[in-house]
């Protein structure tokens, strides 16, 4: 190798480190899920506060269905206040939240709801079966069901505001289905 | 107060680390001690900082200190003390505080060994490890803070991962981590070379016996996770090339590959550009494998959670070989070999040979590791690399080693002679050959097992050669047989922990060859009392009790050999079910033997115990791989004993 040319050598290594920059444009647990497009499983739990959860009464609403648990960190805690936001910012325009606590314990689960203030329906899915019916594979996981039921958007790990209100809107803004 | 005050201690952990990094450059350039000496007092400093936080936590862990999210998120009131301890390491922003103080203790015993014997290279050697060190507390303070802070203060924690609720847990990722971060020494020393230009051959042998303590605890941590698959996961196998496995497999190929071609450096001057780009690219491996752990750019199931932490470390990465580039092609020149190879029979050329398998096979595990990410980015195809590939391409490399393996230690250097040749493999060749037939007739139907067992007897009579000789060399001088062997192995301690360790590979390799021909399994479901056999083994199912566990529930259920081997043994296989885990975790049940392990997984079962599915394994010759570990230890502490020849 003549004196110039050896000074190329460290840019054999580019390419690889490249290669290696891209994988984090990729998620590769990033599967999708055979639920979208299809309708949303029927369910009706019994929330904390003893009222009924109940999601083919809610039919005609954009439904956001978001599976929690208390001891999902930093998650679950990072999305609670935007679900919190968000339920407050559009439940006069036709949008529920609906949380489901899955594999936890009540007492820990009701701290959760008081310490952040969640004013939307939680409750329990104490037989796991709800989560079992939406394939949750994690928590937080949260499903965005349209007006005509069907689930539209499944979105793994903490919703943040900017999702929660561009999903939404987009579903508002779809004709309401014929019933 | 435990996360202020862990914060604080590793803030001014890395500012002395900093600061000691380039005190140490400077004095080294300048030629000022005090400054190396102020450099000195930082590391010190450093250690002293890590350790103080690495008791912090384990405080925290013990008391529950939920305030701590790292407390919060790896245990919770059920788990039980031994666990709570290594949940330190249990997850991504712990696991870094322990790399870090492992490098801190390794930078202790270089200051405590090289301060004075190796006066030129030591101030850079020093602004190394320091800077590396400096690296895992800057990730420790920004993308992975270990002593974040949680609020509101759950009122119990998640738990640690249920998989990880095993002794396998303490010790694995301890001696892995010993093998990766020991690999920093070889390369501060290569690093020093170069930027003193002082690049000649003694680097390469200050360090020989760094490289084989770090190898030796990456080998361990391999075999232990290995031993972790095997009576953890419950699918009985032990080695799966996941791309995390890949990762710590890796160094080792490279670094075994060093221990080989440094001892040409030492004996014939030639190599001096391959060892150090070995060094370099051993210590770039274990960076990388760092990175795709923690980085979450490839599904694996030992990923750690994600974030920016990716970022970091691939930074730090290309910062690495670039640098390490950038400096081999300044010292070009100076890295040119004296000696030359003088024949292709020789004990040169076979070492090269080991040395270009060694390499052709990391660079197919990288391949295959990476391949999926390669497959996204030209063709947008999600595609994975599985075990076919990998067995495909490797196996055949990995008998070509063991062939050289027989072949190395013997042969001449420089020109072996016909004479040579016939006087050292005539005999273990026919032994080979002759072992081939007899492992045949024996009934050994797979080529792939025949040749590896007949490969491993040549390797093992080449070795039998060399002692007897020996030996009887040394008898000549009046000494007794054993006596004799005794100081050969002692005297020589180098050559024969080498053998040694050659042996040990070869028990892992018999172990490998044994377990992939010749296990069986069956899956079968069983009424209570009924029985079922597979390979002489006859196992009856008697029942199922359940059990509440401090952190899960638990149902047992109890399995009795009754005819054939072992007969009279119970077998308690289970499934765990813990609150936070989505599905139940397998409790495996097994009797490990020198030949079977029995190995019982619990599947399915009726609620009332009347019946159970049962995936029953007789796994063969897998304790070689084990008994193979410790073979090891012993081949490692026999070369790294202080050399006697001198001495005598």
């Amino acid at each position: 190798m003549t004196r110039s040319w050896r000074y190329l050598l460290p840019l054999t290594a580019v390419p690889v480190l490249a290669l290696l920059a891209y994988g984090f444009r990729v998620n590769p647990r990033d599967i999708p899920s055979p639920l979208l497009g299809r309708p949303a499983a029927a369910f009706v739990l019994t929330a904390y506060d003893g009222t009924s959860m109940d999601l083919a009464a809610l039919r005609g609403k954009v439904v956001v269905l978001n599976f929690w648990a208390s001891w999902c960190y930093p998650a679950c805690y990072e999305e609670a206040p935007v679900l919190e936001r968000g339920w407050r910012a559009y439940r006069d325009r036709g949008v529920v939240v609906l949380g489901v606590d899955i594999q936890d314990k009540d007492e820990a689960g009701r701290k959760f709801i008081g310490d952040f203030g969640l004013t939307f329906a939680n409750g329990p899915d104490p037989a796991g079966k709800v989560s079992v019916d939406y394939g949750v594979y994690g928590v937080p996981e949260t499903f965005f069901i349209d007006r005509g039921g069907s689930i539209r958007v499944k979105h793994v790990s903490a919703v943040t505001d900017q999702v929660f209100r561009e999903t939404v809107e987009r579903l508002l803004a779809e004709p309401v289905p014929a019933r | 107060m435990i996360p202020e005050v862990g914060t604080g201690a590793l803030l001014v952990a890395l500012i002395l680390a900093v600061y000691g990094a380039a005190a140490a450059a400077v004095g080294g350039r300048r030629g000022r001690p005090a400054l190396v000496e102020s450099a000195q007092h930082a590391a010190l400093g450093v250690f002293a900082l890590l350790t103080a936080a690495v008791l912090l936590l384990v405080y925290a862990f013990l008391r529950f200190d939920f305030s701590v999210r790292y407390v919060a998120t790896n245990t919770n009131l059920g788990t039980p003390f031994y666990y709570r301890i290594t949940a330190l390491w249990g997850a991504l922003e712990g696991s870094i505080v322990l790399w870090a103080w492992m490098l801190s203790i390794y930078t202790l015993l270089v200051i405590v060994r090289h301060r004075t014997s190796a006066r030129q290279l030591y101030p850079w050697v020093l602004t190394v490890m320091l800077s590396v060190v400096a690296f895992f507390l800057v990730v420790m303070t920004v993308p992975a803070p270990v002593f974040a802070r949680l609020t509101p203060v759950p009122a119990d924690g998640r738990g640690l991962n249920p998989l990880l609720e095993d002794s396998g847990m303490i010790t694995h990722p301890v001696a892995l981590y010993l093998g990766f971060t020991g690999f920093t020494v070889p390369f501060a020393f290569a690093v020093a070379a170069l930027v003193t230009g002082r690049v000649g051959d003694f680097w390469i042998t200050t360090t020989r016996r760094w490289t084989i303590v770090a190898w030796y605890f990456l080998s361990l941590g391999l075999l232990i996770g290995g031993w972790w698959s095997y009576h953890v996961l419950g699918w009985g196998g032990y080695w799966a090339w996941d791309p995390v496995e890949n990762a710590a497999f890796m160094p080792w190929l490279t670094g075994t590959a060093l221990l080989h071609s440094v001892m040409i450096q030492e004996r014939r001057r030639m190599l001096r550009l391959w060892n150090i780009a070995l060094v370099m690219l051993t210590f770039s491996l274990t960076l990388f494998g760092t990175f795709l752990t923690r980085s979450g750019v490839i599904a694996s199931v030992h990923a750690f959670t994600q974030g920016s932490i990716g970022v970091f470390f691939l930074t730090f990465l290309s910062l690495v070989v670039l640098v390490a580039l950038a400096l081999i092609a300044w010292r070009w020149d100076a890295l040119g070999a004296q000696g030359e190879l003088d024949s292709v029979v020789s004990r040169e050329s076979a070492f090269l040979l080991n040395n270009v398998l060694l390499v052709a096979a990391t660079f197919t595990v990288f391949f295959g590791t990476v391949f999926p990410l390669l497959s996204e980015a030209v063709r947008g195809v999600k595609v994975s690399v599985g075990a076919p590939f990998f067995n495909q391409v490797n196996v055949p490399l990995f008998l070509s080693l063991i062939f050289l393996m027989g072949v190395g230690p013997l042969i001449a250097w420089r020109r072996a002679s016909l004479e040579n040749l016939r006087r050292n493999f005539l005999g273990p060749v026919v032994i080979g050959v002759a072992a081939a037939a007899l492992f045949r007739l024996l009934g050994v139907g797979s080529i792939l097992a025949v040749t590896t067992l007949a490969l491993t007897v040549f390797v093992v009579a080449t070795i039998g050669v060399d002692l007897v000789r020996a030996t009887r060399a040394r008898r000549r001088l009046g000494e007794r047989a054993l006596p004799a062997l005794g100081h050969l192995l002692l005297r020589h301690n180098r050559r024969y922990g080498g053998f040694v360790i050659h042996l040990a590979i070869l028990v892992v390799a018999v172990g490998v060859t044994g377990s992939q021909a010749w296990s069986v399994h069956t899956e079968t479901t069983l009424k209570r009392g009924e029985a079922t056999e597979l390979a002489g083994y006859r196992i009856r199912f008697d029942g199922l009790r359940e059990s509440q566990e401090s952190n899960h529930g638990k149902v047992t259920g109890t399995f009795t050999v009754v005819g054939g081997h072992g007969a009279g043994a119970v077998l308690e296989p289970a499934k765990k079910f813990y609150p936070q885990e989505q599905s139940p975790i397998a409790y495996v049940d097994y009797r490990l033997g020198l030949v079977d392990d029995l190995y019982l997984v619990l599947g399915d079962f009726a609620s009332d115990g009347s019946h159970a599915t049962v995936k029953f394994q007789v796994n063969r010759m897998v304790s070689w791989i084990w008994i193979g570990g410790l073979v090891l230890t012993l081949g490692t502490v026999l070369a790294v004993l202080p050399e006697r020849r001198k001495a005598a």
